[in-house]
């Protein structure tokens, strides 16, 4: 089974377009959002609910005050900040609470519970593309990560039960916790990256990530004709960095036509995007064929 | 006054609406790069740069000489950075979010204070304000300790020099989001009138409402036929405080890292109306 991530540093670059077009070009495959902080591919693919799950990440930790006695153990030792005095007593704010245990563990009282956490839901969902993985965040909530993990454990099995080849991800954005879950354990990573200075900025620690990871990148610059000089920039990055341009995407109004109208771009009549797309997706379905590349050296 | 710049996704235009904003301000201002991640601040403001520092995390180290192999701080540690394997006490530093937990609870003294490097702090000056920023170190995965770090930094700024704030928040609403926009006096929130950009405009709404504090809007690449945006806002009672058109030379500008208010006068003035909206608003919701 093969797995491909389409990730790009920051948002905004045409990233879910683009996943929504490839998984239209796959044909048979698991697509599966993981930008679970602003997931909007099933704005375009519409999936049909079939099941809805409940995520819950680690605890968090709530005094009762009927035992609590305000001795202000917990606050002196949470290094989150997260425990306020209240009344006297005191209260822990659930939106700066890590759910370490330490004043659970440490409270002379045990006034401290510590119940699970409800991080947000995810579902599966049948589109026309085939099924769908994704989910909503609870928002503020943390460990993103973990819920990424647990998506593509989910899609895996779906590919796996239904006899696919294929997980399609539409990956996080960044670089931190989320993303790494997201790359890891893929076959292919799609940068998606478009000509400007925070856009090369942004790929090039995406690709330095990718080659810690030891995770093959390939790149899609989009809106390449915004600007010439800052599209040469990337090209000579990506060759510099043995990453293949896998596509060069004028800015056309297509794209956001297809969004309005909740469409993949490659399912509007006559689009010379189709065309590139079609390109695109032969050429990155190859790579994702290829082994892991050779072990990062900094 | 501290401003947040918020958006519930990335792309919507919010690192640049800060930049013009910061070099419209009148007052002095430090204007800081939270998006730890992909901290993008500098390309516009084109700061320089005066110093620079290592942000670090207390991470526990183990003494093998005292350690009894009891357990206790693995029995407390949620983030399975430390571990029992064979006949030896592992710390996985990578895994640990500085909790200090294993610390307290040993009863042998075996653990010692160690350090993980999240990435830097940078600060120096714009052409008229401060600038400050955290930059994630690739590979590390935790963002909100280093931008603990950075709002350390900010707060000293201020108490030295009583100034306003600029924060460039990351993107999305998840934890690292509202860390971000905790201590703003007021939140923008930059949006884009798509499908896209309204989902995740309601999502943001959603996370930051509950912090209660006085909220505007900044609609990007306006002047599509859809009124969805707008409507919503007005649904939601959030002022829409600017409009930036959607047009070709705005994005040409963006691309090669103009800041927008510098573009022409009356860009400019389009933002220092909006500067002067927002202590109005604070005061409003102060009324309100
Ligand atoms: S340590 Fe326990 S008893 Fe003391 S203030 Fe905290 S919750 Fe209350
Ligand atoms: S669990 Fe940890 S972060 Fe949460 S309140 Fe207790 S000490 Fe603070
Ligand atoms: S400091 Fe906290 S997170 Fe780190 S190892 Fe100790 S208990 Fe675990
Ligand atoms: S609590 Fe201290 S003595 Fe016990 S296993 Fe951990 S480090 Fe060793």
């Amino acid at each position: 089974m093969r797995e491909i991530v389409v990730v790009s540093g920051k948002g905004g670059t045409g990233k879910t377009s683009l996943t929504a077009a490839f998984a239209d070009l796959a044909g048979r495959a698991v697509v599966c959002d993981l930008d679970v902080d602003a997931a909007d591919l099933h704005l375009v693919l519409t999936p049909a609910l079939e099941r809805r799950e409940d995520f819950f990440s680690g605890h968090e930790a709530v005094i009762d005050p009927a035992r609590c006695t305000g001795c202000g153990i917990c606050a002196t030792l949470c290094r989150f900040g997260a425990v306020l005095p209240e009344g006297g007593g005191y209260r822990i704010d659930p939106t700066r609470c890590e759910g370490c245990k330490v004043c659970v563990s440490l409270c002379p009282e045990a006034a401290v519970n510590f119940p699970e956490r409800r991080c947000g839901e995810w579902f599966t969902g049948q589109t026309r593309f085939g099924t769908l993985v994704h989910a909503r965040l609870t928002p503020g909530a943390e460990n993103s990560g973990r819920l990424v993990t647990l998506l593509k454990k989910e899609a895996r099995a779906i590919a796996l039960a239904d006899g696919l080849e294929l997980v399609l991800c539409d990956g996080s954005p960044g670089i931190g916790c989320p993303v790494i879950s997201s790359l890891a354990g893929a076959n292919l990573a799609v940068a998606v990256t478009e000509p400007t200075p925070s856009g090369r900025h942004d790929l090039e620690r995406l690709l330095e990530l990718c080659a810690r990871l030891r995770t093959r990148a390939c790149c899609v610059l989009n809106k390449c004709d915004l600007n010439a000089a800052e599209a040469r920039a990337i090209e000579e990055l990506c060759a510099a960095r043995d990453v293949e341009v896998v596509a060069r995407l004028p800015h056309d109004d297509i794209v956001f036509e297809a969004m309005l109208r909740g469409r993949a771009v490659t399912e509007l009549p006559g689009a010379p995007m189709a065309t590139l797309l079609k390109q695109a997706w032969n050429r990155l379905a190859a790579l994702s064929e290829l082994g892991r590349p050779a072990p990062w050296r900094p | 006054m501290i401003v947040a710049v918020a958006s519930g996704k990335g792309g919507t235009g919010k690192t640049t609406v800060c930049a013009s904003l910061a070099s419209v301000w009148e007052r002095p201002a430090v204007a800081v790069d939270l998006d730890v991640e992909e901290p993008n601040l500098h390309l516009f403001l084109r700061p320089v740069v005066r110093w620079r520092e290592a942000a670090t995390l207390e991470t526990p180290v183990a003494d093998p000489a005292r350690c009894t192999l009891c357990r206790k701080c693995t029995d407390l540690c949620q983030f399975k950075a430390v571990a029992v394997l064979g006949k030896r006490l592992a710390v996985f530093p990578e895994m640990c979010h500085g909790c200090g937990g294993c610390l307290a609870v040993c009863p042998e003294g075996a653990l010692g204070v160690g350090s993980r490097e999240l990435g830097s702090v940078e600060g120096g000056e714009t052409r008229n304000g401060h600038y400050l920023a955290g930059r994630l170190r690739v590979g590390e995965a935790m963002s909100p300790p280093l931008q603990r770090a950075v709002k350390a930094r900010l707060a000293s700024i201020l108490s030295r020099t009583g100034g306003d704030a600029l924060l460039d928040c990351p993107p999305g609403v998840s934890c690292p989001a509202v860390n971000a926009v905790r201590d703003a006096h007021v939140i923008l929130l930059v949006a884009e009138p798509t499908p896209f950009g309204i989902h995740d405009f309601t999502l943001a709404l959603e996370a930051f409402a509950p912090l209660g504090k006085p909220m505007g809007v900044v609609i990007n690449r306006a002047g599509h036929a859809d009124s969805t945006l707008t409507r919503l806002c007005a649904e939601k009672g959030v002022p829409v405080l600017l409009e930036i058109p959607y047009d070709r030379e705005i994005a040409r500008e963006y691309a090669s890292g103009g800041v927008l208010a510098a573009m022409n006068p009356r860009m400019a003035a389009r933002f220092a109306d909006l500067r002067d909206a927002l202590p109005r608003l604070i005061k409003e919701a102060a009324h309100a």
